[in-house]
This record gives C-alpha cells, sequence and structure tokens, in this order.
C-alpha cells in the first residue's frame, strides 16, 4: 500500500461561507487524497494541534471575510513552533491580488482564488509534496 | 525506530501521530513491527471503547459529551475515528472530529481520523495497532469510533473492553437491525435522541430483544440508557454506567477473559497472514495466477489438485514432509 | 356569462376595491404612464380569453390572494421598491459616513452591516475576534456604537435593516435605546431585523445558541414589538444565503418557507395570534441571472406562502398573506475575473428582482468578488436600480411577465417541487429536525457540487472565467479596513468599561440570567435596561451561553 496524502482543509476566522471549502474538501476526495474537515470557526490553535494530530502534509485554509493576513501567518508560524514547519500550508478565498505576494513571503505556499479549478490545486499537491 | 518509540512513550503528541502514520501505510513492516514490539510492554494500562452504531444515530456527538466527563476525571483520551475509504479513488472525508473540534485545543484529548483504505468491519486496518500506541503513550480511555454500517462491524468488539451500541428512533430499521444480529456487538445500549418521537418504543424493542437473547427476561447484564447529546441530558448517567460496567467485567473475570480473547484472535490473525505471506511468495501467486486460472478453465487440471501439488512442493521445501 | 366578461368583470370589482382603498391613500407616480412610443402602459394587463377560473386561482389581481402577481395592486406605479444598498465597515464613525454619502445620494434606506465578531457575539476584546474586527461590517461593541453611527441620521425618517441574527435582540434593542436619545419614540420606528437562526445553522454559519432558545429568542422579539414598535419587521427569513451557499432555485423557496412555518409555529406555540404577527414577517431571496426561472420563482414563493397562511394557519387578514421580500443580486454569480463584467451580471438580476416585484433592493457592486466594494462601484450599483426603475420602463405596469407561457410555466413546476420539500420536511418533524439530521444540509451541498463540476467541465459557461478569458492585471483601488483599527475599538471598548458604573452592569446582567433561566418571560426588556447601561454585546451574549449553551455544528458533507 503506498503512503497516502493527507489533507486538512479548515476554515479560521468567524466566517461561515463553507460552499469555497466543502467544494474543494470533497473534489479532493474524488482526486484519491484523504481529507480532514473541521467545519467553521477554527482558532489557529485548533487548526495547529488538529494538523498535527493527523499528521497531515497539507493544511488548507479557506478564508473569505478578510482577516488572511492576521491569521494566515499566525498558523504558518505556529507549525513551525510545534516543530511542524514540514507541513505545507496552502490558502483560498477572496483574497486580493496585492496580499499574496507578502502572504507567500510568510509561508503559505500557494493561494488559489475564486475561479480556480481544482485541477490547479491537485497539480499544486502532487508537485511539491 | 527506538527513537520513534521513545517518543511515542514519552507521549510526544507528533511522535503519536508519526507512528500512527507508520502503522497506517503499512510499506515498512520491518520498522512497523519494530515500533509495536518496543511499545508492548507500556500497553496494558488504557481502558479501550468501541462506539458503533448506525450512520445518523450521533455516535460522534456523543463522544464529544462523553470526552468532557472523561476529562472532568483529569484522566487523558485518544479517539480513533474511523471514516470508510471511497472503494473507486480511495480518498476519503474524514469528518467525525468536526463533532468533537472544541477539544482540539485539549493536551489531555488527541483525535485521530482514519480511512478504512478497503478494511472491512467497520474499522481500518491499522486501529488495533493505534490502539496499542496510544496505550503506551499513556491514553486513560481509548475509543474507537466505526464507521457505522452495522451488521458486518462485529470487529470492533474484537478490539475492545467495551462496546457502546448507539441506536436511535426514526430510522426506520431498526428493527431489522435488531434482528440482523448487531445486537450481539453491544455492551451497552445507548438510546440517542430521547426527545424525538419513537425513542421509548425504541427502548422497549430493545429490551424485548434483549431478554430474548438472555432466555431470562432480565436485562441486567447489559445495560440500557437513552440520551440526548444535542440537549447534554443523559450524559452523566451513560458516563456512570460504562464506568460501572467496567468495574463490574473488571472483578468477574470477562474483562481478562476479553483481553485474552482479544490476544488469540490477534495471534491467529498475524499467524495467518504471515504465513500467507510466505506462501504468497513461495508459490509466486501473482504472476502465476493467470496461467493457473487457464489450465483449470481448459480442465487440464481440477483447483485442489493443482493447488495440493504446489503446496506439497512448498512443504518439501521448509521440510515438512 | 362567456369567459371575456367574466375578465372584465372581476376587474372592475378589483378597481372598485382593492385598487381604490390604495390608489386613494398612495396616488400612482404619475397620471399616465406610457412606453418609449407613447403607447398606454396597461396598470395590470389581463388575458381577454381562455379559461378563467384556473386563472383566478393561481394568477389572480395584484395585492389580492394569492398574490402571484405581487402585493400591492400598483406596484412600482405607485412607489418604487426601497434601494437599499447593505453597507458598513471599520468603526462606527466610518460607517456613519458612508451611510451619510449613501442616502445624499438618493438611497431611501439604510442597510446595515455588522462585522462577524458583532453578529458571534463577541467583544471586540475576545480573543475569537482576533483579525475580525470591521473587516465584513461594522464593529458593535456598546451603545455607544451605535449612537455614533447615527450620528446626525433621523432615526424617525429613514428605516433601517440590520442583517443581525443570534444576537438580533441585542441590536435592537441598542437601537431603540439610541431612537431614545434621539428623542425618537419606538412607535415610530422602521425597519428589519433579519433575526433568522434556522438559515445560520444550515448555510450562512453565525450562530450562537441551540435551537430551542434561539427560536424563544425570536419570539420574544415578535411579542415585544407587537406592542412596542409596531411598524418593525421582525424577522426576514432569508433565502439568500441558502442560495449563495449553492443551493437551487426551488431548494431557496422550499428550505426559506420551510423556515418560515417552523418560526409561525414556535410564536403559535407561545401563545401568540397568528394575525398579531403575520403581517411582520419579511422575506428575504437572491437573484440570480437566470431570469426567467427567477422571475417565477418569486411569484411561486408568493402564491404558496399565502395558500400556506390561509389553509394551514388559518389566518384571516390579507396582510398576513402576503410575502414581502427584501433581494440581494448574486454574490456568488460575481468573478474575480473581469469585473466589470458584474455590472452586466448584476442589471440583468436587478430586473429578475423588479420583474419578481421585490419590495426592496440591494444591488451588489462589480468588486466584491475581491473586497470590500469602493464607493465608486457601490454607486454604479446603486445607479443600476435607478436605471432600471426610471429608464427601462418594466415598472410601468404591474406584474409584466404575467401570462408568459413559459413563466407561467415555469411558477407552477418550482410550486410543485417547492411542496414536495415542504410535505417531506414536514414528515421529518419540520425544519430544526430535518437541519439537525443534515437532510437540508445535504441537499444544497449536492446541488453546488453538481453545479461546480459543471463549470469545470466547461458545460455551464461562465464568461471570463471558463471561457472569454484574458490575461489581465490585479485590479487597483481596491478598499482596505484600516489595520490599526483593532487596536482602536478594542481601546474605544476598554475606556467605556472605565467609565461606566460597573455595579449597575452586573446587576443589570444577574437580572438577566435570572430571567433566562425562566422560559415564560420575555427577555426584551431586559436587554434593552443592561444595553443603556452600557453593558456589552459580548458580555450579554455570555449570560446568555451560560444559560443556554452553544450549537454544535454537526454535519460533515
Amino acid at each position: 500500500m503506498d503512503k497516502k496524502t493527507r489533507i486538512l482543509i479548515a476554515k479560521p476566522g468567524l466566517d461561515g461561507h463553507d460552499r469555497g471549502a466543502k467544494y474543494v474538501a470533497r473534489a479532493l476526495k474524488d482526486a484519491g487524497y484523504e481529507v480532514i474537515y473541521t467545519g467553521i470557526r477554527q482558532t489557529p490553535e485548533a487548526i495547529v494541534k488538529t494538523a498535527i494530530q493527523e499528521d497531515v502534509d497539507f493544511v488548507g485554509l479557506s478564508l473569505l471575510s478578510g482577516a488572511h493576513n492576521e491569521l494566515f501567518p499566525k498558523i504558518v508560524n505556529l507549525l513551525r513552533k510545534k516543530g511542524a514547519g514540514d507541513i505545507i500550508v496552502f490558502g483560498g478565498g477572496v483574497i486580493p491580488e496585492s496580499d499574496i505576494p507578502s502572504l507567500k513571503e510568510k509561508g503559505i505556499r500557494a493561494i488559489f482564488t475564486p475561479g480556480t479549478p481544482i485541477k490547479d490545486i491537485t497539480d499544486f499537491i502532487e508537485t511539491v509534496k | 525506530m527506538q527513537e520513534l518509540a521513545r517518543r511515542v512513550i514519552k507521549g510526544d503528541i507528533r511522535g503519536i501521530a508519526k507512528a500512527i502514520s507508520l502503522v497506517e501505510n503499512g510499506v515498512e513492516t520491518v520498522k512497523k513491527e519494530a515500533l509495536i514490539d518496543a511499545l508492548y510492554p507500556h500497553c496494558g494500562h488504557a481502558v479501550i471503547w468501541g462506539i458503533t452504531g448506525p450512520p445518523g444515530a450521533g455516535k460522534s456527538s456523543l463522544l464529544d459529551r462523553l470526552i468532557e466527563h472523561i476529562r472532568r476525571d483529569k484522566k487523558k483520551v485518544a479517539v480513533i475515528a474511523v471514516d470508510p475509504s471511497s472503494p473507486f479513488t480511495g480518498g476519503a472525508i474524514l469528518g467525525d472530529r468536526l463533532r468533537m473540534q472544541k477539544h482540539a485545543v485539549d493536551d489531555g484529548v488527541f483525535i485521530r481520523s482514519m480511512a478504512s483504505r478497503g478494511h472491512l468491519g467497520g474499522v481500518a486496518g491499522a486501529t488495533g495497532d493505534a490502539v496499542r500506541i496510544f496505550d503506551a503513550a499513556g491514553y486513560d480511555h481509548i475509543i474507537i469510533e466505526t464507521i457505522g454500517v452495522g451488521q458486518t462491524e462485529i470487529e470492533v468488539m474484537e478490539l475492545s473492553d467495551i462496546v457502546l451500541l448507539v441506536l436511535v428512533p426514526g430510522l426506520g430499521d431498526e428493527i431489522q437491525a435488531l434482528k440482523a444480529g448487531v445486537m450481539e456487538i453491544g455492551d451497552i445500549f445507548i438510546i440517542n435522541k430521547k426527545d424525538h418521537d419513537g425513542a421509548d418504543r425504541l427502548r422497549a424493542e430493545v429490551e424485548y430483544v434483549l431478554s430474548l437473547k438472555n432466555g431470562t427476561g432480565n436485562t441486567t447484564e447489559h445495560p440500557i440508557t437513552m440520551t440526548s447529546a444535542t440537549l447534554n441530558e443523559g450524559i452523566a448517567e451513560a458516563y456512570s454506567l460504562i464506568q460501572a460496567y467496567y468495574t463490574t467485567i473488571l472483578k468477574n473475570g470477562n474483562l481478562t477473559q476479553k483481553r485474552k480473547n482479544r490476544i488469540e484472535n490477534e495471534l491467529k490473525h498475524i499467524a495467518l497472514s504471515k504465513i500467507k505471506e510466505h506462501v504468497d511468495k513461495f508459490l509466486n501467486i501473482d504472476d502465476c495466477l493467470d496461467s493457473w486460472v487457464e489450465n483449470v478453465f481448459q480442465k487440464k487440471v481440477s483447483p485442489y489438485k493443482l493447488l495440493n501439488k504446489k503446496i506439497d512442493k512448498f512443504l518439501q521445501e521448509i521440510n515438512w514432509k | 356569462m362567456s369567459k371575456d366578461e367574466r375578465f372584465l368583470q372581476k376587474k372592475k370589482e378589483w378597481e372598485a376595491g382593492t385598487l381604490k382603498k390604495v390608489i386613494d391613500r398612495f396616488p400612482e407616480r404619475k397620471t399616465e404612464f406610457t412606453t418609449g412610443s407613447w403607447l398606454s402602459a396597461e396598470r395590470v394587463a389581463l388575458p381577454e380569453s381562455g379559461d378563467f377560473d384556473d386563472y383566478n386561482e393561481k394568477i389572480g389581481f395584484p395585492g389580492e390572494y394569492p398574490f402571484t402577481r405581487g402585493v400591492q395592486p400598483t406596484m412600482y406605479r405607485g412607489r418604487f421598491w426601497t434601494m437599499r444598498q447593505y453597507a458598513g465597515f471599520g468603526t462606527a464613525e466610518e460607517s456613519n459616513e458612508r451611510y451619510k454619502y449613501l442616502l445624499n445620494q438618493g438611497q431611501t434606506g439604510l442597510s446595515i452591516a455588522f462585522d462577524l465578531p458583532t453578529q458571534i457575539g463577541y467583544d471586540s476584546d475576545d480573543p475569537h475576534a482576533e483579525g475580525e474586527i470591521g473587516k465584513v461590517g461594522v464593529a458593535i461593541d456598546t451603545i455607544k456604537d451605535m449612537e455614533i453611527l447615527f450620528d446626525g441620521i433621523p432615526m424617525d425618517r429613514v428605516s433601517t435593516s440590520m442583517t443581525i441574527n443570534a444576537p438580533a435582540a441585542v441590536l435592537l434593542a441598542m437601537y431603540i435605546a439610541v431612537a431614545e436619545k434621539q428623542g425618537v419614540p419606538r412607535n415610530k420606528l422602521t425597519g428589519t431585523i433579519q433575526n433568522d437562526i434556522l438559515k445560520e445553522y444550515m448555510a450562512r454559519g453565525t450562530y450562537i445558541f441551540p435551537p430551542k432558545p434561539s427560536l424563544r429568542l425570536i419570539t420574544n422579539i415578535f411579542e415585544y414589538c407587537s406592542t412596542e414598535v409596531p411598524k418593525w419587521n421582525t424577522i426576514s427569513i432569508s433565502g439568500y444565503h441558502i442560495r449563495e451557499a449553492g443551493s437551487t432555485a426551488v431548494q431557496e423557496v422550499a428550505f426559506t418557507l420551510a423556515d418560515g412555518i417552523e418560526y409561525v409555529n414556535a410564536a403559535l406555540k407561545s401563545g401568540m395570534d397568528i394575525d398579531s404577527f403575520a403581517g411582520r414577517l419579511s422575506f428575504f431571496f437572491n437573484a440570480h441571472s437566470d431570469l426567467l426561472e427567477e422571475v417565477a420563482k418569486f411569484r411561486a414563493a408568493r402564491r404558496i406562502w399565502a395558500k400556506i397562511m390561509k389553509e394551514k394557519f388559518n389566518a384571516q387578514n390579507p396582510k398576513s398573506m402576503m410575502l414581502r421580500f427584501h433581494t440581494q443580486t448574486a454574490g456568488s454569480t460575481l468573478t474575480a475575473q473581469q469585473p466589470d463584467n458584474n455590472i452586466v451580471r448584476v442589471a440583468i438580476q436587478t430586473l429578475a428582482a423588479v420583474m419578481g416585484g421585490t419590495q426592496s433592493l440591494h444591488t451588489n457592486s462589480r468588486d466584491e468578488a475581491l473586497s470590500l466594494p469602493t464607493e465608486e462601484s457601490v454607486r454604479i450599483a446603486l445607479r443600476t436600480q435607478q436605471i432600471v426603475a426610471h429608464e427601462s420602463g418594466v415598472t410601468n405596469t404591474v406584474d409584466p411577465l404575467a401570462g408568459s407561457f413559459y413563466v407561467e410555466n415555469l411558477t407552477d413546476k418550482i410550486e410543485n417541487e417547492v411542496w414536495n420539500y415542504l410535505n417531506k420536511i414536514e414528515e421529518m418533524g419540520g425544519m430544526v429536525h430535518a437541519i439537525e439530521n443534515g437532510y437540508v444540509q445535504k441537499e444544497i451541498q449536492d446541488a453546488a457540487y453538481r453545479y461546480q463540476q459543471e463549470v469545470e467541465r466547461a458545460e455551464r459557461i461562465i464568461v471570463g472565467v471558463n471561457k472569454f478569458t484574458i490575461s489581465e492585471n490585479a485590479p487597483g483601488g481596491l478598499l482596505k479596513v484600516n489595520p490599526k483599527l483593532q487596536k482602536v475599538q478594542i481601546e474605544k471598548l476598554s475606556q467605556i468599561k472605565k467609565q461606566r458604573n460597573s455595579d449597575i452592569v452586573r446587576s443589570r446582567l444577574a437580572v438577566l440570567g435570572a430571567a433566562a433561566k425562566d422560559p415564560d418571560r420575555n427577555l426584551m426588556p431586559f436587554i434593552i435596561d443592561a444595553v443603556k447601561d452600557y453593558a456589552s454585546l459580548g458580555e450579554i451574549c455570555n449570560v446568555l451561553r451560560a444559560e443556554f449553551g452553544e450549537y454544535q455544528e454537526s454535519i460533515v458533507l
């Protein structure tokens, strides 16, 4: 049996718009991945602990409220602090183009904005895993 | 490898998580066995629960509430939540922990989701080893939450000290499930969603089926209790029932017997799979199968004759005969 | 009597009755309405032959049961819909400025967007609020923020819609208290609170308490307002977010009306009389780009609700049977690619809402798939409504698409499908159970998944996304929320906490907590007392959390 790629799809912050996160979770399942989904309103601490307990390879963050500049980097930093800096973090949601370079600089490896085909995400996963 | 075992025994979260991935992925057999061997002396302290019941019975929500009580007792708890893998893509959505996520930041709670990865029986192939890892890591309670498809989930019985069978009214086919033998799995019966219509009737039906099973009309052996996980009602009662049941089987020797049975089953299982591995390798089944099929199909040889010949050859090789 | 005459006869009756009553009090905008070529535009165009009984039963006359053609007899010939742009961001001061700008631009009602901590009952200094303060709306911690928000805005002359659900009682209490300070009595206040918790569980996510105490808070508001704030719309039962979550048009109507039934049942169970509150129920729908299906959807929704209220709940007052609704154009159809195309989408959706007979409308701005809208994009969105109102001509006649074979056929089809859902949900024991067992969420998610798969496979074309794409530069000039805002807002809150009389606050909260224990007490007066003494939103919600517990999301995929 091969090693399975495990992905945590998480919604930090307080917005309840989970249509995108659920779509991605379901589509990644259909692409053959094991996807852990934890629901809305997750704190950075809960996301990081979940990622570690579940021994995931990727954490995908979805946020539509505009709090990404605060919360995404916080999650990356917490992972590093807990010795799990090898877990790859990507994000999606309503994120202005102008915010992307600084998010990448802070360790978010990819940002997928609305309208991204799912194949872009699976290509990313297969390339970097 | 000893390094990973050391981290597990120390209770290091990431070490435990990595160890479970190792047993789960099953590619590195030697490493895996060495790990379990190293952990084995540290096992045997945890109480192992199974929780099973049909989808929609509220297993995770109930567990979420029970965890609160376990934590109030200052005990550490690990949950292994099993969800099915897609038979077509191998993918899985592991969502049980969503209902327990408020415990995510509690260091005394470890929740691990497992995909069944084709294993039948309501649990994953690596669930038993994962239990050992948590046991060695010092978790007081280890709870296995099954997929919840019903009759085939007997394996959870073999893995746990106590099995909670969660039932709810309104799924329509309760009685069918009862008849079909799911009842055999449960030690403690929990009627969840007790505020819904039909809960009392379901309880009566369960009592009836149990009385048939016991033949004596008394149901003390298998307690029944009613809860509502969403309204947070009946949880304390359920929790104390579970504790009392554990004390009973501890005292009357049933627990020891159960655990010995478990070891017996496991030894048989390991033995079989090891032998199978050797035989498979010797006979080179993967490569030969096509030509064997052809021969049997063409009636050049009968199935027994063909295989008896091969096995005899194998036994000679290992100086059995 | 030949069929032709029956149409005319009925029309005369309608003119002398339903129409006259309204037109005498509210004359039409013009004495004569014409097309561009000066042809006379009929108020209500009718068939001249055909099956009168069938027409009268299913379509009827505007302002009369079953209200398929609209809730008022003159519709937009009397007065346009309320143009109401949802807005709010940052601090109360900044939002106050935006509201004044919108009112100056000809907007006729306010619609307040609150930030997420406010919507979930957290103060700005709560750890859960981190990063979210002022992001999707204005941050309100205490009545002080509400005072600033309405500074210089006459609360007796503006109708205010507040998108607030779980803590609706608290925000309404603040609104009432601020109005009092402005010298405006509560019975003069007009507006709406969303107050629709069920769709939060299934689609929008800003819930706090479990269903039972949430429904209690809602009925407390119904009851309080029926005597104290009689012109207030106490709930806006919302399909908008269900649709945004990916439902179909049919599901949007079905689940919204099923929610409505649950609220009515809750109010009846608390002992209220149906006609004492049903007339204050309002609805909120989405307008998508599938123009004719959308028009049919609105018409079907009106007809079904009228039947439910009349036949199921035995309402006597026609007002109780009228489905009055606000509409917002579909946020989920906006694309980040070639954002100016969104102006066209919004125009089509505006037409759908108007030809569907909406009572008020928010049009989305072109840049909302990218960030909060700029002032310029908000203006274009408002202008879109004004163009449809003044230039398109669809407002010169009532229910312009009535009698279209296709639209009437779709209206019937939608109605049938909706009844199927309503019956199924009733069998499950109502909407709360249907949500708790995940049925509704699953139906929505399956529709959303199917839609997205069609987009992925380009079986469904989204212009600029999976066809007619171009490479484009990142758009500039987007609105940014001041990152210092969090600090400013927390500082403001801590000042208030220092200045207020904390003994009074403590006792107000204790009294509220005690009242919450007794399910027969109406909590509104206690909440109003607490906010007046500067108890914060978070403090009030925490008292209620302690009594009611918190809702736990339970359904995955």
